[in-house]
């Protein structure tokens, strides 16, 4: 045993001697069978103990959605792209989730010991709690993404992370908000709640009391971590599977009412179509494909892992198709993982390319048997008349074609 | 021990009894006081009924538009600052209230809204700093200014705001009854 650590010690004072020989030069290099080490290292540091970083060569990053400016004219934050095409697997690093604001705003720079969460309103008990009485109650970890209602892509946009970076998913740790309405009691007739967060606006909206008992989330953790600042720490509101606008960041109270209270909020989602409205509350069957996608470079002809996530407001992406042909054929791609209920979902799919000129597109079919559709689709569907722009109502989920040209650069297709 | 074996009912029952005076399942969390529900509840239903005591008028809302920093970002007018507009363009009378665009004192269904937003987000950087009666003057004054009333000396109170007759109030799509399970849109595949 202790030979062993000594013969440890001294295979460790070694390797530190060849690197500090390779460090030096490759002039220098050991007449050793091995291969050469990296050529230089990280010193590690206080700092580097508490807390990792990433690679000085990792360099992903979020930015402004829209081409309007963030900071905006104010200097105040305001809508922030996560970097899609960088992404591993279907967790969004915290560091790099979307981000949206109702006016652009500062962060609530919140002492979550000071932080207090009201539920009061139609119920029997109103309710006051601290954080650690919230961590107190029954908890569940679950999977699930949030999207801005303005994540609709156009012809004018490069990059995936352009056209779809306004959705991230991650994993998010909380008490279900029907635990809370339960220890609260809700009343007859209390058919809505208002969620309110604490930042300047006061950002608040109305949501149906069946959702609210159905699966709504009071997030402390997301990612293994309390939830982030620009994600709403110390406590966030989540609606899984609705436009990202109802996940009340910084949350502060719960009011539950007897009726739709039209805040600025819910003014800002208001139209005048049925249809309209109906689609842009649950987000419908989504899907794009990230690798490969606008910008990107096929390096020559051969095989290709075409990736990419799926999504659905209404339940579980329950397959996902790819077509290579601008949609002549769809071949079933393979879902990677279980697919969980309004998450991110990773497909993938085998194929050889040949060099010619082609498109690339996925479409999402969800468990409800909801269909991603098409632009030519949704402007059949609604009679648009030839020539004129197509527009999606509600949320934007139609299917993203990527044109591969015959010098391997990838192009959005949208027309 | 007989002893012992007649305590543990009587144990349990007061345990039980203890258990039985807190509401909740879980007796985590504590009851607010009505000051402090009060305190924190700045919700207005459209009905109006939460709205506080207190009045004001479009004549005292155009002074306040001044000195309380409004017309810094909206323009002295509400029309020509870096913030969002907040007076409909001069197009005359329109059928369709929505063709004036995305204007709230205009296009928001309900009074209580314009002034719900004023109370709680207005003034950039001093939100919740007006008074009852300073948000009443507002909203009046904004609202005089897109021909929604149009006596300047109209009192706006908790009685009369709610009851003002938007150009929209019937206008617009509630969204649908939402259940688990279900497609967004009966009718529609996507």
């Amino acid at each position: 045993m202790g030979s062993k650590k000594q013969n440890r010690r001294e295979f460790l004072k070694q390797g530190a001697a060849i690197a500090g020989g390779a460090a030096i030069g490759a002039a220098s290099k050991t007449a050793s069978a091995q291969l050469e080490g990296p050529e230089r290292y990280i010193h590690g540091s206080d700092d580097m103990v508490a807390y990792g970083s990433r690679s000085r060569f990792v360099t992903s990053e979020r930015i402004p959605h829209g081409g309007r400016h963030s900071p905006d004219t104010f200097g105040l934050d305001f809508h922030i792209a996560t970097p899609l095409q960088d992404q591993y697997g279907v967790i969004t690093p915290s560091s790099l989730f979307y981000m949206g604001t109702t006016r652009g705003s500062y962060l609530p720079d919140i002492d979550p010991d000071k932080h207090r969460l009201m539920i009061h309103g139609l119920v029997d008990n109103p309710l006051l709690f601290t954080m650690d009485e919230l961590k107190r109650l029954p908890s569940v970890t679950r999977m699930h993404f949030v999207e801005c209602a303005g994540n609709r892509a156009n012809n004018r946009m490069t990059t995936v992370q352009e056209t779809h970076g306004m959705t991230s998913n991650a994993e998010w740790t909380g008490v279900l908000l029907s635990t809370l309405l339960e220890e609260a009691g809700v009343k007859e007739g209390a058919e809505w709640i208002v969620a309110e967060g604490i930042e300047e606006v006061k950002g608040a909206s109305s949501i149906p009391m069946t959702k609210a008992m159905d699966d709504c989330l009071l997030c402390y953790a997301m990612n293994g971590e309390p939830v982030r600042p620009q994600q709403g720490f110390p406590l966030r509101l989540l609606v899984p599977g609705f436009e990202g606008i109802f996940n009340v960041k910084w949350l502060r109270r719960i009011k539950v009412v007897d009726q739709y209270y039209m805040t600025y909020n819910d003014y800002g989602h208001l139209t005048q179509d049925p249809a309209t409205a109906a689609l842009g509350y649950q987000i419908g069957p989504k899907s794009v494909i990230v690798h490969p996608s606008g910008g990107m470079q096929l390096p020559g002809t051969g095989y290709y892992q075409v990736s990419g996530l799926a999504w659905s407001g209404g339940g579980k992406v329950d397959r996902v198709e790819v077509t290579t042909d601008g949609g002549q054929t769809w071949f079933d791609a393979e879902i990677r993982g279980e697919p969980q209920p309004m998450a991110h979902t990773l497909f993938a799919f085998d194929w050889e390319w040949d060099g010619s000129e082609c498109e690339l597109q996925s479409r999402c079919i969800d468990e409800l048997g909801q269909i991603q559709p098409s632009r030519q689709e949704v402007g059949e569907f609604w009679n648009t008349p030839p020539g004129e722009r197509i527009r999606v109502r509600g949320q934007d989920n139609s299917i993203q074609p990527w044109r591969i040209h015959a010098d391997g650069s990838v192009h959005n297709a949208i027309i | 021990m007989r002893l012992f074996k007649l305590l543990i009912p009587v144990v349990l029952l007061l345990s039980f009894a203890a258990h039985a005076q807190s509401p909740t399942k879980y007796g985590v969390g504590r009851t607010p006081s009505a000051e402090e529900i009060a305190a924190w509840d700045i919700s207005i239903a459209p009905t109006g009924e939460e709205l506080p005591a207190g009045s004001g008028t479009a004549d005292l809302g155009a002074q306040l538009f001044l000195e309380k920093g409004c017309a810094g970002c909206h323009g002295t007018n509400g029309t020509d600052g870096l913030a969002p507009r907040l007076v409909k363009r001069d197009v005359g009378v329109l059928e369709n209230a929505w063709g004036y665009g995305r204007i709230l004192p205009i296009r928001s269904p309900f009074a209580t809204t314009v002034w719900d937003y004023i109370n709680r987000g207005m003034p950039l950087g001093a939100e919740g700093t007006l008074t009852p009666d300073e948000v009443y003057s507002i909203t009046a004054y904004l609202l005089y200014l897109n021909d929604v009333i149009t006596d300047d000396q109209m009192v706006l109170d908790q009685d009369t705001l709610p009851k003002i007759k938007m150009p929209n109030q019937d206008n617009w799509a509630q969204v649908p009854d939402w259940f688990p399970n279900q497609p967004r849109l009966q009718g529609y595949p996507y």
